[in-house]
């Protein structure tokens, strides 16, 4: 009789990614930043039970993992919306007026940088320079990079979000 | 026939390189279509795989279409080039395929997408680190080794000692491109003599300072080219592991070196008995996770570590003792790519380009109130003014040249009075701005430069890692006092304060964040005090950026 792969529920699947980027290097606690890495491409953010399951895997203290998870700007601890919009605050895109974008969003949103409107569906993120200065300002929505953004443009895309 | 999953020999790189350019001369046209991450983002895929089906279609064999990385002028993106017409194409979007696919066919070039090749920006550059970038395509190894790739390599692990190798770098008077701009030669020296039973080389890829990204289009455009050097650095210093740090926030430059890693490994360019020699190298990428501070050695020796990027004193330096104590040699992505060019054609070719202080070309990017943004590369010494109204077109919209800024964070800005400067490490000093890694942000008379101040400052304040005093507590209220000058609070005993505060950070931090953060307001209250005392007695912002009323209102909700 043929054998089933054993069904894995999304949680499993997860932790099997986690678990995976660990063992490729070696459970030595210089893993930590890669595992981390993994951990918030696989949920979306960094939890409590996930923070210490890499901590006891890893030997290291729970602090410590803290510590590296607050201190790096690419991690989260909070859950991220259904869309993301990371604007660039570079500084090619501060002299082309990105602040001007940020205003507007986060007075339509009513949404500061870090945040996700209530409803969950828009999360307002920052960037230090995405590296695509020569199209400033720019922004990442959700996968694509747009370039020679305007307030107006971007309130679309936003809007645009909402409404699918 | 080479197989390319088998060891290569030394021989075997010509050999493969003949292949390569022999099936290359079965086309009479290659459409180059730029895919690095500017004309990515403007769909350039799409142009690609257009005209790849449309050259299907209508079964042209001598015809082939290849994906290259960045020809330099991004504000035109997509680029398209057709050597074999000797045309350039700019703007190009999927519709424009047919057009172009039948401009090869009946021999003269699509007159409107025509971008014009004769102008400053492409005769005025001198291309070293960048001679590559547009011509291969950075997903395929052959195509670096067609034009001489790994021979370099070849040549040092069979001809050269360690020594001679340190010697040539030495010679070629080549400095890091990082910034602060410490010969290389002295560095390789240094890390070669110490002792250890293991030695480290670490490329330094967390291209953070906002306005740069020639190194992620150096790793978008030639992967290899950097490998090439790593593993000539690890040679010559006696490492035999390596690893590249990588801002998190590249994601295409990460595929490409993962990609560029996994070829050189399969055929031991890469890994154990390299080029069937005794030398093993290994490189590991490690992501950096958006923290500015990691650009600094030992920050980001730390984070390698798995730690959070804290710098420490030193000495002792990493040369001495980095990764995990052991002797390292870290240098950035562009000082890597220098490598290999002058092991080709020896150090006194590279120390006749630029000058006597500064060797070589510097990469710049382009970027702010100009018209042509994009990235270039000039021999060290060109005067700031070429590079700004030659090459980068001048500004747009008829607008004045009013600061060009260097340096990021950590430099300052240069005014019109100096546009005649040469461009190298010396005189950037001189003028209170850096090198430093290679952004260059112009600025026209819409620019408040007291605001340009804070927007550092405020980078320089959530950037630092809160380790040492000075730069954590100093940058906070070096900001506070800037954002009340822009906001029309500030008195004329906060100016002094303010001068005090900067003099205080600059001698008493650990690290060069902190060190070098009072930079861009230094210099802006050296070149721009009219500007700051306007705010300050007039409450008028002359760039007419800072707006009085609007902010009071809002201290006061």
């Amino acid at each position: 009789m043929k054998q089933s792969a054993p069904v894995l529920t999304a949680d499993e699947k997860r932790r099997r990614m986690v678990t995976a980027t660990m063992r490729k290097n070696g459970y030595m606690p210089d893993a930590l930043i890669e595992t981390l890495h993994t951990v918030q491409s696989a949920y979306g953010y960094l939890d409590d039970p996930s923070l210490r399951f890499v901590a006891n895997e890893l030997h290291i203290p729970p602090s410590l993992v803290y510590g590296v998870a607050t201190f790096y700007h690419a991690f989260t601890l909070k859950p991220e919306g259904k869309h993301r919009c990371i604007l660039c605050q570079g500084t090619a895109c501060y002299i082309k007026g990105s602040q001007g974008i940020l205003n507007a969003i986060t007075r339509a949103y009513h949404i500061a940088p870090g945040e996700t409107t209530e409803d969950g569906e828009i999360s307002l993120l920052t960037a230090r320079c995405l590296g695509a200065c020569s199209m400033a300002p720019t922004a990442i929505m959700d996968e694509d990079v747009v370039g020679n953004l305007t307030p107006e443009h971007a309130l679309a895309v936003l809007e645009g979000w909402t409404k699918s | 026939m080479i197989h390319m999953n088998q060891a290569l020999t030394p021989d075997d790189l010509p050999r493969v390189a003949e292949a390569e350019n022999t099936a290359a001369q079965a086309f009479e046209h290659t459409i180059r279509v730029c895919v690095a991450a500017g004309c990515l983002s403007q769909h350039s895929d799409q142009v690609k795989q257009g005209l790849e089906q449309h050259i299907k279609e209508r079964g042209l064999t001598h015809c082939r279409v290849k994906g290259v990385g960045c020809m330099g002028l991004c504000s035109a993106g997509p680029l398209v080039s057709v050597h074999s017409q000797e045309a350039l194409y700019q703007a190009v979007k999927l519709e424009d395929a047919p057009a172009i696919v039948e401009s090869i066919s009946g021999g003269t070039p699509a007159e409107r997408l025509i971008c014009p090749t004769n102008r400053p920006f492409f005769t005025q550059q001198t291309k070293i680190v960048l001679a590559n970038s547009g011509e291969i395509d950075p997903e395929r190894l052959e195509d670096y080794i067609a034009v001489g790739g790994y021979r370099q390599l070849a040549h040092v692990l069979n001809e050269l000692t360690p020594a001679q190798v340190i010697d040539n770098i030495t010679r070629s008077g080549l400095r890091g491109r990082g910034g602060a701009g410490y010969p290389t030669g002295l560095k390789w020296g240094t890390v070669a003599k110490a002792s250890g039973p293991q030695k480290f080389v670490i490329c330094n890829a967390d291209e953070g300072d906002p306005g740069a990204f020639m190194d992620r289009s150096v790793l978008e455009s030639d992967p290899h080219r950097v490998l090439e050097g790593m593993a000539i650095a690890a040679y010559a210093v006696g490492a035999s592991e390596g690893y590249i740090y990588i801002r998190a926030e590249y994601p295409l430059a990460i595929q490409r070196l993962k990609t560029a890693i996994r070829q050189a490994e399969r055929v031991q360019l890469l890994g154990n008995s390299i080029l069937g020699t005794s030398f093993n190298l290994h490189i590991h990428l490690r992501l950096g996770a958006g923290a500015f501070v990691c650009g600094e050695e030992t920050a980001l020796i730390a984070s390698i570590e798995g730690k959070r990027g804290q710098p420490r004193p030193r000495p002792p330096f990493p040369a001495a003792s980095g990764l995990w104590n052991a002797p390292t040699l870290i240098n950035n992505v562009e000082t890597y790519a220098n490598i290999a060019p002058i092991i080709a054609n020896g150090p006194e070719w590279f120390a006749s380009i630029g000058t006597e202080q500064s060797r070589g070309t510097k990469v710049f990017a382009l970027a702010g109130k100009i018209a042509n943004t994009g990235q270039i590369e000039v021999p060290m010494g060109t005067p700031l003014r070429t590079i700004i109204h030659e090459i980068g077109g001048g500004i747009p919209e008829g607008h004045r040249f009013k600061a060009a800024q260097t340096g990021g964070p950590s430099g300052g800005c240069i005014p019109a009075e100096y546009l005649d400067t040469p461009v190298d490490y010396e005189s950037l000093t001189a003028l209170g701005s850096i090198m430093g890694s290679g952004g260059m942000i112009v600025m026209d008379e819409y620019s408040c430069m007291v605001d340009v101040a804070r927007f550092f400052m405020e980078f320089c304040m959530s950037e630092s890692c809160g380790k040492c005093v000075p730069c954590r507590v100093g940058t906070a209220e070096m900001y506070e006092l800037l954002s009340r000058i822009v906001q029309g609070r500030a008195r004329m005993e906060d100016m002094a304060l303010l001068q005090e505060l900067c003099e205080m950070v600059k001698y008493t931090s650990l690290c060069g964040l902190g060190q070098a953060a009072p930079n861009p307001v230094l210099s802006t209250i050296n070149y721009f005090k009219d500007e700051y005392l306007a705010h300050i007695n007039d409450h008028i912002c002359p760039a007419g950026q800072c707006q009085f009323e609007a902010v009071a209102q809002e201290v006061q909700l």
